[in-house]
């Protein structure tokens, strides 16, 4: 009765397994900290190289010619901006109206076929798209252009747009669309107007995600926006890109170039995280009003 | 020899009246002069499978117009199904078939070219769980089958919100904010904004598939009461769990089981002198 309890473990074997408890916590905090430390790293080489170049003339100045130091990137941030809106023209209303297939008019088998179609396109490397889309927009016309740029870009957002809008639109209760059919409204008003419009949050996530996910890529702007030291005064001519202008000037020979170059990728990352902090937001409220 | 004439005209003279008043479609929904007596389901031998299972069996049965016609009976007895082949929303469900004749006023529901999207202006439906639309408001939400069929005019907007939340018994509740999210009233407020929302369309029929299942007795007792108002203009078919709210409020009651119409009868007769043992059994709770 007195004796010490059956449950106590032997002092050594607790030692033992106190140590293997500590090593194996030890390593799951690194991991974690891996995981998270590129993206600091990123923030701070960026901040470090590029903040002190971010000046009011950043913002409004072209580039200057060689050999002249200052200038900006203004013609490469509205060209980014440009090229966007030209990629959710194109990407977005095939992406969502792919996305309302899949979740109300297609068949099992049809849906996975699309899906699995959308997957492997999700996975072509983008500079294939760049070639494809020289092909098929630049050769032809014999002429670079924020339209095959645009195009490009497009293309590239439409299967995860949407896989988005199909997995918001699953979401939509059933009840919804009973309740609308039950008042005799034909079937496709009751998905453009009650299920989409539910959903509209959710969509719009789905479309800045993709949006984000674009804004940084360079491959498939080299074939076909090209990059353009001047304003682009028209769509069929070649654009200038933040990622294309960081791309050339940090190739460059130049310091002031280089220097530039940091402080291209410092606001491109700055469009890319307000990008994410919108979805965020977005999702928060949605969260919210359920 | 004057009688005989007569009598041969009345009867074609009655007749196209009928059928004209009955094509589903471009005719103006609710404006369709219905007289007391009159039937409105007249279903003859219908059967419905659910893939390969067979979900109803041979109903034939005739539900009078501007009356309240419980459906009643244990889980599963096909009851759910049933009201919803009255406006063919069980299409919704791939892989269904039927057999048989199932005509609402005359006209046949399932006739070829026959469009669901009419007959359910004509045969409105309240569900189980109040169904608000979130992103309307309580005024969008009444409107939105008038708006999405088409009708612009704001002064028959305005007319047809107020008539169909009077007829809801909301409006007094609601009067002062149309605007505020439909999603915003309380359980019974949104179950009967549902109501004002099926009847805003003008249906001549409105079908309720177990309307107060959610609800507490205050807004059941509100629903309830709402049904005896609306049996004056609107023939009302209620599916109910709740032996006692067919009691209360029906005229008519079937008793499905098992897929099958057992036992149809006025209300009273049901639940005080069946003439069925099962009907028997159910009513007084000994199975179910």
């Amino acid at each position: 009765m007195t004796g010490p309890s059956p449950f106590l473990p032997t002092p050594g074997f607790a030692s033992w397994r106190k140590f293997k408890s500590g090593a194996v916590t030890a390593v799951l905090v690194l991991c974690a900290l891996a995981v998270i430390a590129p993206l600091f790293l990123v923030i701070y080489f960026l901040l470090a190289r590029g903040a002190s170049s971010i000046d009011w003339n950043f913002f409004t100045q072209l580039p200057k010619p060689t050999g002249e130091t200052g200038g900006g990137m203004a013609n490469a941030i509205v060209g980014t901006v440009t090229l966007l809106a030209m990629a959710a023209v194109v990407g977005v209303p095939i992406g969502v109206f792919g996305g309302i297939y899949l979740a109300e008019y297609g068949t099992d088998r049809g849906n996975d076929w699309i899906r699995f179609a959308a997957d492997v396109l999700n996975g072509i490397p983008s500079i294939v798209w760049g070639m494809v889309i020289y092909l098929i927009l630049v050769v032809p016309f014999k002429t670079f252009s924020a339209y095959a740029g645009g195009v490009a870009l497009g293309i590239m957002m439409v299967p995860l747009v949407m896989r988005t809008t199909e997995e918001v639109l699953i979401l939509v209760p059933q009840s919804y669309r009973e309740a609308a059919l039950a008042l005799g409204v034909a079937r496709w008003k009751v998905i453009m107007v009650i299920v989409v419009r539910t959903a509209l949050k959710g969509i719009a996530t789905g479309v800045i995600v993709a949006m984000a996910r674009i804004a940084g890529e360079t491959a498939p702007l080299l074939f076909t926006a090209l990059g353009n030291n001047f304003w682009n005064h028209n769509l069929k001519e070649p654009i200038s890109a933040l990622p294309l202008q960081i791309f050339a000037y940090a190739i460059s020979p130049y310091d002031d170039w280089h220097r530039q170059a940091w402080a291209g990728a410092l606001v491109l990352m700055g469009l890319i995280l307000a990008l994410n902090i919108t979805v965020r937001v977005l999702s928060r409220d949605r969260q919210r009003s359920h | 020899m004057s009688t005989l004439p007569e009598a041969a005209q009345a009867a074609p003279a009655s007749e196209p009246i009928r059928i004209t008043s009955s094509a589903p479609g471009p005719a103006p929904a609710g404006a369709l002069p219905v007289e007391a007596g009159e039937i409105a389901f007249d279903i003859k031998n219908f059967s419905l499978w659910y893939g390969p299972r067979q979900a109803l069996q041979d109903v034939s049965i005739s539900i009078p117009a501007k009356k309240v016609t419980a459906i009643i009976g244990p889980s599963g007895c096909g009851k759910s199904t049933f009201l919803r082949a009255l406006n063919r929303m069980h299409e919704l469900t791939p892989g269904t078939r039927i057999e048989g004749s199932l005509r609402h006023f005359g006209a046949d529901l399932y006739g070829p070219g026959v469009e669901a999207v009419a007959i359910r202006r004509r045969v409105g439906m309240v569900f189980q769980k109040s169904n608000p639309f979130p992103t309307m408001s309580i005024a969008e939400n009444v409107l939105v089958g008038l708006r999405l069929n088409g009708v612009r005019d704001k002064a028959v907007l305005q007319r047809r919100l107020e008539e169909s939340l009077h007829m809801a018994a909301l409006w007094d509740e609601v009067k002062d904010h149309l605007h505020r999210p439909g999603t915003s009233l309380s359980g019974g407020q949104q179950q009967r904004l549902c109501i004002a929302r099926s009847l805003a369309v003008q249906p001549e029929t409105l079908l309720m598939d177990e309307p107060c299942s959610a609800l507490d007795p205050i807004a059941t007792a509100k629903i309830e009461e709402l049904i005896q108002t609306l049996r004056e203009a609107y023939t009302v078919v209620i599916v109910t769990h709740n032996m006692q709210q067919a009691a209360r409020c029906s005229d008519r009651t079937a008793f499905f089981y098992l897929g099958r119409l057992i036992e149809y009868d006025d209300t009273r007769k049901m639940f005080t002198n069946p003439s069925n043992a099962q009907t028997e059994a159910y009513v007084s709770g000994r199975f179910g």
